[in-house]
């Protein structure tokens, strides 16, 4: 790549004194949380990213209500049709509409990126708070644990435990979630030993709390940033896997579907042309992946966390 | 930087060991039990006998996870019933290939990231950083097999150039052009979601460096503009890159599995999915706890290479 000239070189950033010449902080009154808003709303992207969420949300979920189609029983008679009026993204394989294949799949996408998500999460900070805020040798053990998890590649782990265990949808969930819930408790375990040592919470032990309490009620909510940016990765990362899985065939059993699944379903139909079957499901992971990708970033220098993800 | 070494060794130990324990439970949760699971719903109540007794299973749980344990020292990982062949074997087969897409791929990657990471710290916030940071947001988004979908679809079936699968023949044979030809695909599908992720580590990473103390004492005395960038910034920014390395291994070994599985390469993610779909848990349990060994040995690497280039971090650990 060429050398950069030295006006590029003068324009370097100088970020601290912009971030204070510009005050944009002081614009501002009111509490943490109205801050936190502020901050995100002001990222034009970020609102780009929830409105992106919040459609194909009502695409998937009220869109079959409107867009009535038979995602049931197969029609082998209308089988890989192009795109037409009748059926604006064409047909699959079995004859399934792909526009209305697209809202049901994402359904199982969304639910399993949510949910997965809120239960690793959930797990992930209860572990890692009562690891950090214990420590000890109780500290010692939990953190090996996770430790020793993480050094096995998800996937591997996944298609592990997709093999011994029949994927049903709840089956799924709960394998997604038992990978996923490795990184929030590593994150959450760090800010507990540095929350445990703060004032207030001797000053709630001064006023006779109990450890339970100053868990569930101090600690954890002040961690309440962190574990947001990261549920919102979370979903990310479970649509992904998710995805994943069902193209390796380890995914929801049929007439049930997901993006992914129905990305491996028309794995075997690429080299006869038939994009209808490749190009929608991929691009609404992308874009809904990118968007809780992007909701994240935002949300991250809102509550101004910084995490060891990208 | 003894101390440094013989702890994080004595922890690298420690995980290793987790990661033994975390198999062998995986083992107790077969459905039907490890024999059953192997041997096949039909098997005889003789075989099933015979196969506990001599694998350790009639034993209490704790002196089975000695006997496994046993068994994983003297480098014996379990035999695949369905291949027939013990799975350190099929490894040897396996591993060298996954290795060379690895190995090539992550070159390429830095190849490309590092040069891009500076160029978009440089022109920060200009079109081309802009035009990049999304480009590599969408890569990091896109799921690994759709990008292999579309590369296939673009290079193999409108252009004809390309083989859409990988080289299927010994590695020796890797060198021929047909074979060299048929390489491309699956080491660029690769390394292009590794670009994403190590550029924008990159970018960063010379952000963080270019507002240092020691960039401005550089410029005091007078050093060009281009030596500040190359001499001193770079050297620093770099610095992390190599921990990057090591904390990418788990995800790059995935994102093997899933290139191996599109492009038909026969290494060990190829051989992990087959065995996944015909439920062959020696194999499995075998390439899981090799996986995960070579994770952790990775990151012990990545973390002595830190410590060799920066002397802070023995300071602080």
């Amino acid at each position: 790549m060429s050398e950069p000239t030295v006006s590029e070189l003068d324009s370097l950033p100088v970020p601290e004194v912009r971030a204070l010449a510009e005050g944009g902080e002081a614009k501002v009154a009111g509490s943490a949380w109205k801050l936190a808003a502020y901050v995100f709303v002001e990222n034009r992207l970020a609102v780009a990213g929830l409105g992106v969420v919040v459609f194909m949300f009502l695409f998937c979920f009220v869109g079959p209500l409107l867009y009535h189609t038979d995602q049931i029983n197969t029609d082998i008679t209308q089988f890989t049709l192009p795109p037409s009026p009748a059926h604006p993204l064409g047909t699959d394989n079995v004859g399934y509409d792909v526009l209305g294949r697209l809202m049901v799949g994402g359904q199982t996408s969304l639910e399993i990126g949510v949910i997965a998500a809120l239960l690793a999460t959930t797990f992930g900070v209860l572990w890692g708070a009562i690891a950090g805020f214990v420590g000890g040798w109780l500290d010692q053990v939990m953190m090996r644990i996770v430790d020793s998890m993480l050094a096995i590649p998800t996937l591997f782990l996944l298609l592990v435990l997709a093999a011994m265990f029949v994927p049903s949808l709840p089956m799924l969930i709960f394998i997604v979630a038992l990978v996923a819930w490795l990184v929030p408790a590593r994150l959450i375990r760090g800010e507990t030993l540095s929350l445990r040592t703060r004032e207030y919470v001797d000053a709630v032990r001064v006023m006779g709390g109990g450890d339970v309490r100053i868990v569930l009620r101090h600690i954890i909510p002040n961690t309440i940033g962190t574990i947001m940016v990261n549920a919102t990765f979370q979903v990310a990362d479970a649509i992904l896997t998710i995805a994943a899985l069902s193209f390796l065939g380890l995914g929801v059993p049929p007439p049930a579907t997901n993006w992914g699944g129905m990305l491996s379903n028309g794995v075997s139909y690429t080299f006869a042309g038939y994009w209808w079957l490749i190009y929608p499901a991929g691009l609404a992971i992308v874009i809904t992946v990118v968007a809780f990708n992007l909701i994240g970033d935002a949300m991250r220098d809102a509550f101004e966390v910084r995490l060891q993800r990208r | 930087m003894t101390g440094f070494l013989l702890r994080r060794l004595g922890q690298s130990a420690v995980v290793v060991l987790g990661v033994t324990i975390i198999t062998f439970v995986l083992t107790r949760l077969l459905p039907g039990g490890v024999a059953r699971a192997i041997l096949g719903t039909r098997a005889s109540p003789v075989s099933i006998a015979e196969f506990n007794r001599d694998n350790g299973l009639d034993l209490p749980t704790w002196q089975q996870y000695l006997f496994y344990l046993n068994q994983l020292l003297h480098g014996n990982l379990g035999f695949s019933y369905r291949l027939n062949e013990g799975v350190g074997t099929l490894l040897g087969d396996h591993l060298p290939k996954t290795i060379i897409l690895l190995g090539a791929s992550t070159l390429l990657a830095l190849a490309i990231a590092v040069p891009l990471g500076i160029m978009q710290a440089v022109r920060r916030n200009k079109v081309e950083d802009y035009f990049f940071t999304t480009l590599s947001f969408a890569l990091y988004s896109m799921p690994t097999f759709w990008l292999g979908l579309i590369l296939i679809i673009f290079f193999s079936v409108d252009l004809n150039v390309l083989s859409p699968q990988g080289p299927q023949g010994d590695i020796s044979t890797y060198l021929d052009p047909e074979q060299l030809a048929s390489l491309v695909l699956p080491v660029v599908t690769l390394a292009l979601v590794t670009i994403a992720l190590f550029s924008r580590y990159m970018r960063s990473s010379m952000l963080d460096n270019l507002v240092q103390d020691y960039v401005r004492t550089a410029r005091a005395k007078g050093v060009s503009n281009t030596g500040v960038l190359y001499r001193h910034v770079l050297r620093n920014a770099l610095i992390p890159i190599v921990t990057l390395l090591g904390l990418s291994l788990p995800g790059i070994f995935s994102g093997a599995l899933i290139v191996e599985a599109i492009f038909n390469y026969p290494g060990m993610g190829l051989l992990f999915w087959d065995s996944a779909r015909t439920r062959d848990f020696p194999v499995l349990l075998g390439v899981t706890l090799v996986v995960a060994v070579a994770t952790v040995v990775g990151n012990l690497l990545a973390d002595i290479g830190y410590a060799v280039v920066d002397p802070r971090v023995r300071i602080t650990e």
